[in-house]
């Protein structure tokens, strides 16, 4: 019964968004917000409906609303864990690992060898599973937020130097002819031209490493952790079977995730306003 | 030439780092070893030693130096132990057996490729649904650029208890998550590539009257090419990232990332060196297998 009320709130959601998309205010704002949430909407609705009416046991998929409820219940639980994995872990992991790539970019941009050597070899880690290092950072550091931090250095180091290395080679032969002209010194035309014409790539680098952050801090605490944080809750909640706790985390982590892509998409918006990319 | 001079003298200048910081990683344990063998060693009480840094503790025994880098159970094992230890697990020992990492590898690398074939397949549909349909373009296109931002993996080990429960295990809960890993990106990249044909591309097959069956096939799709391969690479690296993980919540007995979590448990640290190496091996050898593919596809396309 639940199930068919669910396939009719489907196919209603799904024509009023065929009537939005290819209706004549298609382009505006409104719709362009309005057609993905109705989507959204509809599928947790949807969701809610065959739980309920396929009465699918806990242990396999919560209904939104048991989850939703869990979430409104344990809000100080995870906040505690948002604060253990997020802001000790991940975010200091990701201002240290940017940081030394950053500083490590600059220092190799000085030197044609050294870029020519370091480059294929960033490439090339860059690709690899480093999640991988996890127990071994944990054996080094710890268990506490420490060894996250560190996992998290270390994932977001080699993409964000590779994007800062190439950024900063985005300069043409002329912009640099002319700052020559100028008598400019190498800081000055670091600062005034290379350091900006490399700022579309630093913010490249730094969006990917948003989400390799929360990933290295998350997957770190699985390797052992003090008895809070995401991963922590994760894989215990996943031991208890209490798959509404699993849920409400991965919601929280759903958001730290996007506010934390979202905020750097903002500050990037704000720095490189002159790129066409920006442009509206 | 000179590139590849320049990376060489970077390893090597990173091997001689990893040599150089064995040293001070390891001499604790090794000076602990020594006394307990008769040596003398330089401050005798162990509580004096355990709060001096490991540069200085090697400067006053630096007998003691060469030990570092031939321990059974180091904190970081020196590269040709984990070296030895990559040969005597992949060449020495038979590939059935149950401590050879091809055996290992094999377990993973099989839900790794099972996951992404899945994963580019599904990936590949949604985007050419996506890009022919106004209303899921407008309706699923915004999710999926935002569920690149969440860190999916979280899920991995829900899914395996879920399926678990549901009775399903082995292989397919980790190609699962391989699959929706490999999924996204695969999906926005496809996208990109799909609408790559510009407007003049677009137009001139309208004036040749051709369908949009015609359009796709002979314009979008070949357009779309590497981009697709772009997010192959990516997408193939997300996948097995994923295969490892799905392994560690299940305490899973083969695979690498299996030999991973013994290891940890163990303080096998050889062993999660020449797990993780592996890994890394493997990676390299499928990021590169995709390269060639792409070289090869490309060519024959007149593109590259």
């Amino acid at each position: 019964m639940l199930v068919l009320v669910a396939l009719l709130v489907w196919g209603a959601a799904w024509w009023l968004n065929t009537r939005l998309a290819e209706g004549p205010q298609a382009g505006t704002r409104p719709v362009r917000l309005a057609v993905p949430l109705i989507f959204g909407a509809t599928i947790l609705v949807v969701w809610e409906l065959v739980v309920r009416g396929l009465e699918v046991p806990l242990v396999i998929l919560p209904a939104p609303s048991l989850i939703a409820a869990r979430f409104a219940g344990s809000l100080p639980i995870l906040w505690a864990d948002f604060v253990q994995t997020f802001v000790k872990g991940a975010l200091s992991g990701y201002l240290i690992g940017c940081g030394a790539a950053f500083v490590m970019a600059v220092a190799v941009d000085r030197s044609e060898f050294l870029r020519l050597g370091l480059l294929p070899v960033g490439n090339f880690v860059a690709a690899l599973p480093i999640v991988g290092t996890a127990p071994i950072l944990v054996m080094w550091f710890g268990f506490d937020w420490q060894s996250k931090a560190a996992v998290v250095v270390v994932m977001v180091f080699f993409p964000m130097l590779v994007n800062t290395v190439a950024g900063l080679r985005e300069t043409t032969a002329m912009q640099r002819d002319l700052m020559e002209t100028y008598a400019a010194s190498y800081w000055q035309s670091f600062f005034k031209l290379r350091l900006p014409a490399a700022m579309p790539f630093i913010f490249n680098g730094l969006k990917i490493s948003t989400t390799l952050a929360l990933i290295g801090a998350i997957v770190a605490e699985f390797f052992g952790s003090p008895t809070l944080g995401m991963g922590f809750r994760i894989s215990t909640s996943v031991g208890q079977l209490a798959l509404d706790m699993v849920w409400a985390e991965i919601v929280v982590a759903a958001l730290a995730g996007t506010l934390f892509y979202g905020l750097v998409a903002l500050i990037e918006h704000h720095v490189t306003f002159w790129h066409p990319s920006q442009r509206r | 030439m000179k590139s590849l001079l320049a990376v060489l003298t970077v390893l090597a200048v990173i091997v001689g780092l990893w040599y150089a910081a064995c040293v001070p990683m390891n001499i604790h344990g090794v000076l602990v070893a020594a006394e307990r063998g008769g040596a003398v060693v330089e401050p005798a009480d162990g509580a004096a030693r355990r709060g001096m840094s490991g540069v200085s503790l090697a400067l006053k025994n630096r007998f003691a130096v060469p030990e570092t880098w031939a321990q059974e159970r180091p904190r970081l094992p020196a590269p040709h132990q984990v070296a030895i230890e990559l040969w005597d697990t992949t060449v020495m020992k038979k590939i059935t057996s149950k401590r050879s990492l091809v055996y290992h590898g094999w377990v993973t690398l099989s839900a790794t490729l099972l996951g992404f074939g899945i994963g580019t397949v599904l990936g590949v549909l949604l985007a050419v649904g996506i890009v022919h349909s106004r209303v899921m373009d407008m309706s699923v296109m915004p999710w999926a650029i935002v569920s690149q931002t969440i860190p999916i993996i979280a899920l991995a080990p829900m899914i395996i208890v879920v399926l678990y429960s549901v009775g399903v295990q082995g292989i397919i809960p980790k190609a699962v998550i391989s699959a929706y890993l490999s999924f996204f990106p695969v999906v926005v990249g496809m996208v990109k590539g799909l609408r790559s044909p510009d407007a003049m591309q677009l137009d001139l097959l309208r004036t040749y009257n051709a369908s949009q069956g015609e359009t796709f096939w002979k314009l979008r799709l070949p357009a779309s090419m590497p981009y697709l391969f772009a997010s192959l690479k990516i997408g193939i690296a997300a996948s097995l990232v994923g295969a490892i993980v799905g392994e560690l919540p299940t305490g899973a007995v083969s695979g690498l990332g299996a030999r991973l979590l013994a290891g940890s448990y163990y303080g096998q640290t050889v062993q999660i060196w020449s797990a993780l190496f592996g890994a890394a091996i493997l990676a390299a050898c499928l990021v590169g297998l995709l390269g060639v593919i792409e070289r090869l596809v490309l060519k024959r396309m007149g593109m590259a």
